[in-house]
């Protein structure tokens, strides 16, 4: 069969098969690949739309990326119910199953010591929003308009020192928030924090982390998420996850701050 | 525990594992494209077609 091969991820060998439906990039049912000790997951996808120039110019527009990663993310999170996938970076593309092949011998022993790091883990996301301009004590309420240039400038030296004041406050809270979850977990990585643009979260992102957490463990790390939340007014915790280890499959040294 | 149950994952936080994570790997076709381009459409090039995306009159939508 013609087309390009999508790879998703590679694991060791897993005896549950995927579910039946589950469709991947461009619609294509992944397939396994065995090579040796490995089994890479993959797509067979269109030339005419992931050869290299192509995918160059799809990954700029949103609606297909978007497309594009929730489809990954689809059959990385059915494989993560049957093993522990050791994710590959989206948009990996190789001319055929040969190249596939060729890759997984070259790389079998890092895969495999990564896959061993891995194993039995899941990654947690946390972020921490500052929710900006407006603590809850001043939109409850509203400055008196001011009479004169001076009150003007008075309060916008409050409004501002009360913005400090906040800022101050996440930073600690972040700091203490990341040591106390990095102490539960196994690994941590800070990725930059988000544009509210793009996420249309509320508040400005100070804190964007990913935690490696034991499966077994995981249940103490939401909890001690959870119990942080509502400490600090103006301040919001967010918890995603279980996902993949997607942020610590590089062989990057422990404690490296990604990306 | 709320947070935990919300199924819908956020595009931005997909983003930042399925670009900036996952096993980089010099594939025949995606040599060029994991390791640099990727990185460094970052998430500006998105932003602004988000951006692009805000209604404007003298747009057709698409």
């Amino acid at each position: 069969m013609t087309g390009l091969r999508y790879v998703y991820a590679v694991c060791r060998p897993y005896g549950t098969p995927l579910q039946a439906q589950l469709t991947g990039v461009g619609g294509d049912p992944p397939r396994l690949l065995p090579h040796h000790g490995l089994v890479a997951v993959v797509s067979h996808v269109p030339e005419a739309d992931f050869s290299e120039e192509p995918l160059r110019a799809h990954l700029e527009d949103l609606d297909w990326l978007t497309t594009v990663a929730r489809a990954h993310q689809g059959v990385i999170d059915a494989l993560t119910t049957v093993t522990t996938p050791l994710p590959l970076r989206l948009g990996t593309v190789f001319r055929d199953d040969s190249g596939v092949r060729t890759m997984m011998e070259e790389r079998e022993e890092s895969f495999l010591r990564t896959l061993d790091r891995l194993e039995g883990r899941v990654e947690w996301g946390v972020k921490v929003y500052v929710e900006s301009e407006r603590t809850p004590e001043t939109s409850a309420a509203p400055a008196p308009k001011p009479a004169s240039g001076r009150d003007y400038l008075r309060q916008r030296r409050m409004q501002t020192k009360s913005q400090d004041d906040l800022w101050q406050r996440a930073e600690t809270f972040a700091t203490r928030l990341h040591e106390t979850l990095s102490g539960v977990a196994e690994d941590s990585r800070l990725h930059a924090p988000q544009n509210p643009t793009l996420s249309g979260a509320s508040g400005r992102n100070v804190l964007n982390a990913a935690y490696l957490v034991p499966r077994v463990k995981s249940e103490e790390f939401v909890e001690k998420v959870d119990r942080t939340k509502d400490d600090v007014p103006g301040i919001r915790v967010e918890l995603t996850g279980p996902w993949a280890a997607y942020s610590f499959a590089g062989e990057a040294a422990t404690g490296k701050e990604g990306p | 525990m709320t947070v935990v149950e919300r199924r819908e994952i956020a595009l931005v936080d997909l983003l930042d594992r399925l670009l900036a994570g996952g096993v980089v790997i010099k594939g025949d076709i995606t040599l060029r494209i994991a390791d640099v381009d990727l990185v460094r459409i970052d998430l500006n090039a998105l932003i602004s077609s988000v951006n692009a995306r805000v209604p404007s009159p003298f747009e057709e939508s698409r």
